[in-house]
């Protein structure tokens, strides 16, 4: 049962080969013996075996609900869910367990979804390598050639990407506010897909940057993160930014074909110091769609550098507003002490951990008095210019191909030191984020030392349909089929 | 730019998080240099550009001033660190 798809899964308890509840009980254990990877936080067995049940009397009955019926998976510990504790992998929310369900994990329960367990991430999603929880840091199923250091899964969504990589379940719910999908997914092998802003409602998960955070599929193949984004996504009055769209058949598009379609390759991705082999994949890359019918077309993406200085001054300044919530009155950990400023004071202190505390402090900077017109309506305006770019692209071609991280998953610890470093990881994630375009991570090779690379695909606004059509002709040419070193 | 240790300090005091005093210097140096860093975007012209505040719709949408949700005081309380007659408790505030 390791090796399923959502799409096996769904085949197999149509033809009554395993139960839903067979299969949950075969990756509970599964799940129990990847715990060196610290990838879940907390398991979700009963509430696992009882969803199983429920989809196999549904079942029975003549009642089941699609392809996602019995199909294990595990949610990122970001999304609300009902009774069972939900922490943004941060001290300050421990023991905190909400009274209601987030909108994405209640679709994907009334789809018949099986949750086993929430996954590990940075703390608050704010971080590229799922090393700065509160529980310790994640470690990527996939070691380096010769060289037996723990690599990182990426971030901050790297405990789904680790378990849909260690073959633990088939699909992995995340979010992605600066490519928190799509880079994990990178370093980890696996397809991971950031939806369109407003396609997927926010209600539920526990807000980072509220203009950037968008919920999304992780899975092994591009047709189950249709299948899965297709029961996530969909309308929400509950959450004023949800897009009231129509949600297409998106496992009907990703077998479409790529034939007349015209694929951007942004000059301005070209960074300096990207490593020979992430930029002759990306060639190859193109070559793939060339071959299947594509048309490439060099086109320009002139902001494209100033993208990750206007993130780190937009998500900041987001954060450090949302995070204002957490003082210790209503919810999650207090520090109590003499008066009621104080006791902010010391639960912010000691409930946040140190890259938390640096956002926070940096959006409180250039939210202040004096500095807000320098910094934060600067960075908006330059925001406009990134989005601006892309519009003017997308007159032009239908998709546009780039590599998704610069460099493959680095060792543990690397560069926690230098939180620069760690920010240039999402270089080429981020610009898509700032103009809300929908974009996902194929894997696409491996680099010599046998790690995953990742090649991203970025579309117009509500046109996941394409973006699955060419990431399936992509995947396709690709035929990735290495398994981590973990699993073997 | 460079920020000194009385800036961080006065940002902890408005981000309500208390910082150790021997941590100042080294939350100056790391902050600055990432002010530093994000300081590039002041070469850009952004003459007659409007601010972007976010990707989706421009504009909120609008609904009926109806209550829809609430009446389950025990279930919003469920969390909380400490609780007086169904009510949330702070430390006293006014003398």
């Amino acid at each position: 049962m390791r090796d399923l798809t959502i799409a096996d899964v769904a085949e197999g308890l149509a033809a009554g080969t395993f139960s839903a509840a067979e299969l949950a009980e075969d990756r509970l254990a599964a799940l129990e013996a990847a715990a060196p990877l610290n990838a879940a936080v907390t398991a979700t067995a009963d509430r696992a075996l009882a969803e199983a049940r429920e989809s196999d009397l549904r079942r029975a009955r003549g009642d089941a609900r699609g392809s996602l019926d019995g199909v294990p998976i595990v949610h990122k510990d970001i999304f609300c869910t009902e009774g069972v504790r939900t922490t943004a992998a941060s001290r300050m929310l421990g023991d905190f367990v909400p009274p209601y369900e987030s909108a994405v994990t209640a679709r994907l329960k009334a789809a018949g979804a099986v949750t086993l367990a929430k996954t590990n991430m940075d703390e608050f999603a704010m971080g590229s390598s799922s090393g700065t929880s509160w529980f310790g840091p994640v470690v990527s199923p996939w070691k380096a050639a010769g060289d037996d250091r723990d690599r990182v899964p990426g971030g901050s969504s790297g405990g789904s990407s680790a378990l849909v990589a260690a073959r633990v379940v088939p699909g992995a719910t995340g979010t992605d506010t600066g490519g928190s999908i799509r880079q994990p997914a990178a370093f980890c092998g696996i397809v991971g897909m950031k939806p369109t802003y407003g396609r997927c409602s926010r209600w539920g998960i526990i807000a980072f940057a509220s203009s950037l955070d968008q919920a999304g599929p992780m899975t092994r193949t591009v047709r189950d993160a249709a299948l899965m984004l297709g029961a996530m996504a969909g309308h929400d009055p509950r959450d004023s930014t949800s897009a009231d769209a129509e949600v297409p058949d998106f496992a009907a598009a990703a077998a479409g074909d790529v034939r007349g379609l015209r694929i951007g390759i942004p000059a301005e991705y070209r960074v300096e110091g990207m490593p020979g082999t992430v930029e002759a994949l990306w060639t190859r890359g193109a070559g793939w769609l060339r071959d299947a019918g594509a048309e490439i077309v060099e086109l320009s993406l002139p902001h494209t550098s100033c993208a990750l200085p206007t993130y780190y001054i937009v998500a900041p300044a987001e954060a450090s507003s949302n995070l204002a919530r957490y003082d210790g009155v209503r919810y999650g950990l207090r520090v109590g002490a003499g008066t009621v400023d104080e006791q902010f004071s010391r639960t912010r202190g000691e409930g946040f951990g140190a890259e938390v505390r640096r956002r926070v402090l940096i959006g409180t900077y250039v939210l202040s008095a004096g500095y807000y017109d320098a910094y934060y309506r600067k960075a908006q305006r330059v925001r406009a210019l990134v989005a601006r770019d892309f519009a003017e692209a997308f007159g032009r071609v239908d998709a546009i191909l780039t590599p998704t991280a610069p460099t493959p998953a680095f060792a543990c610890g690397e560069r926690s030191g230098d939180p620069i470093a760690m920010y240039l990881n999402d270089v080429f994630t981020v610009p898509a984020s700032l103009a809300g375009l929908p974009a996902i991570s194929v894997p696409a090779g491996l680099d010599p030392d046998g790690l995953p690379l990742g090649l991203q695909l970025i579309a117009r606004p509500f046109d996941e349909a394409t973006l699955f059509g060419v990431a399936g002709t992509l995947e396709a040419a690709a035929g990735f089929a290495a398994v981590p070193g973990f699993v073997r | 730019m460079a920020l000194d240790r009385g800036t961080v300090g006065r940002m902890a005091v408005l981000a309500r998080i208390e910082i150790a005093p021997e941590e100042l210097d080294g939350l100056a140096a790391e902050l600055g240099s990432i002010l530093n860093w994000v300081e590039a975007l002041a070469e850009v012209d952004t003459d007659d550009v409007a601010e972007m505040t976010g990707a989706g719709r421009s504009s909120a949408p609008w609904r009926a001033d109806e209550a829809d949700d609430g009446g389950y005081p025990e279930r919003v309380l469920a969390n909380a660190p400490e609780m007086v007659g169904g009510f949330f408790a702070v430390p006293k505030v006014v003398e």
